[in-house]
């Protein structure tokens, strides 16, 4: 009872706070100063059509470098609690048999989800999308093919290595930017090339590359995890 | 004025599932529900000029949070029976 | 529509705040914080919309030049795009801890785990 009282007196504090926040909010009706900056000047210091992009791999991108670390180590922490025994591991289950129609189609939706991932990573300058959402899209696909083959392991070693290989290919476009340009993740390393062209803007389009290769494997790594805690025995 | 009344319309329909998200005695009812919660927001933020963020939402909070839930709810049941 | 999202986004956080708070099993709170998430990104994003103006992509809509007035605020939008991704990061490890507990205690009612109350 005294509980519940509580959680109400917090709830009603805090919806008091929201109707003055609310009451006081006004419409912006001009862009800031920093994104005023951003909007005219980045087509010429950097060449990317997608402001955002432009904002999360260059002029932010010691905040997008956290944030594949902080995906990381939660990856690997999810890998080290849930890992079980290799017996565990090659065990079959008895399972209903997956249903002709979901096994034809992963067969041809497949490559065709893993297509639409390279496509939006690899224009991630150009128009909406990246490395996190071609990743996000490349680890659907791979969720479509463990539900169609449910006796399948991911391939950890594999993940792994695609990971670590991309996340250090990444620090060292990274650093190439110190030497060859102005500062750290600097995508001037590249001509720029013609505003709106595929190869353009630089290192943008190959660092999101390398961004969404780790995205994508670390959360392929984090669904084949927990899919395996399904076949451990008590 | 289309836009707003269809937005007007999303904002109730995620509340309402929100709210069966947080109630909901079952389970799987409750993890459904917020992943509809995900997929209009989605459209939401296609709404308020945020494509990039509406791909993301859409990818993630829909699709992945709720098939890891899901291989998590049928983890516990089969260890809760036997 | 700013208004609008702006008073959903306030009501599905206190919507949210109300599950953690409120209810006992352990999944129904996981489910409390990614609603939670939800509505703290709906609500940075509204606050950068400017009404009638469309996405920051300076394409053929946008001629680079009259960019500044054309265009809704950047910078919220890279924010929250880092944050969706790591609200899946830190979901799947509250869901691997909830696992865990229940191994261990085969119960998934948070007043079972009284390890830590003196």
């Amino acid at each position: 009872m005294v509980r519940k009282f509580l959680i109400f007196i917090l709830i009603a504090s805090f919806s008091v706070i929201f109707i003055n926040l609310y009451q006081n909010f006004k419409g912006q009706d001009k862009l800031n100063d920093l994104s005023t900056y951003y909007a005219e000047n980045e087509p010429q210091e950097l060449g990317a059509q997608n402001l955002v992009t432009s904002i999360v791999v260059t002029y932010r991108g010691f905040d997008t470098l956290g944030e594949v670390t902080i995906l990381f180590l939660a990856a690997s922490i999810i890998g080290f609690f849930l890992k079980i025994k290799e017996s565990d591991k090659q065990k079959k289950r008895d399972l209903r048999k997956t249903s002709e129609i979901l096994e034809t189609a992963s067969k041809i939706l497949v490559p065709l989800i893993f297509l639409l991932g390279v496509y939006v990573f690899a224009n991630g300058h150009l128009t909406p999308g990246g490395g996190f959402q071609g990743g996000a899209i490349m680890a659907s696909g791979m969720v479509l093919l463990l539900l169609a083959n449910p006796e399948k392991n991911v391939k950890h070693s594999l993940f792994s290595g695609i990971e670590s290989i991309s996340g250090f290919t990444y620090v060292i476009l990274g650093l190439l930017g110190i030497y060859f340009a102005y500062g750290f993740l600097d995508n001037r390393v590249l001509p720029l090339g013609q505003f709106g062209n595929i190869f353009s803007a630089g290192l943008i389009p190959l660092i999101y590359t390398f961004i969404g290769l780790k995205v994508g494997s670390e959360l392929t790594n984090i669904v084949g995890n927990l899919k395996e805690t399904q076949k451990e025995t008590e | 004025m289309i836009l707003n009344i269809t937005a007007v319309f999303l904002c109730i329909a995620i509340l309402v599932m929100a709210v069966i998200a947080v109630i909901h005695k079952k389970l799987v009812i409750a993890i459904i529900a917020s992943g509809v919660v995900s997929l209009f927001a989605s459209i939401i933020f296609l709404l308020l000029a945020a494509p990039d963020v509406a791909m993301t939402e859409a990818a993630i909070g829909s699709g992945l949070t709720t098939i890891i839930f899901f291989y998590v709810l049928n983890k516990i049941r089969k260890e809760s029976n036997g | 529509m700013e208004y609008i999202s702006l008073i959903t986004g306030f009501i599905m956080l206190m919507i949210g705040l109300w599950g953690i708070l409120s209810q006992k099993n352990i999944i129904k709170i996981i489910i409390g914080f990614t609603i939670f998430d939800t509505a703290i990104n709906i609500i940075i994003i509204s606050i950068g919309y400017i009404s009638g103006r469309t996405a920051p992509i300076l394409d053929k809509a946008v001629p680079v030049k009259d960019a500044v007035t054309k265009i809704v605020d950047p910078i919220p939008q890279a924010l929250v795009l880092t944050s969706i991704v790591i609200s899946l990061g830190v979901t799947a490890l509250m869901l691997a801890y909830a696992l865990k507990l229940h191994k261990y205690k085969n119960t998934l009612e948070i007043n079972k785990f009284k390890d830590l109350k003196w």
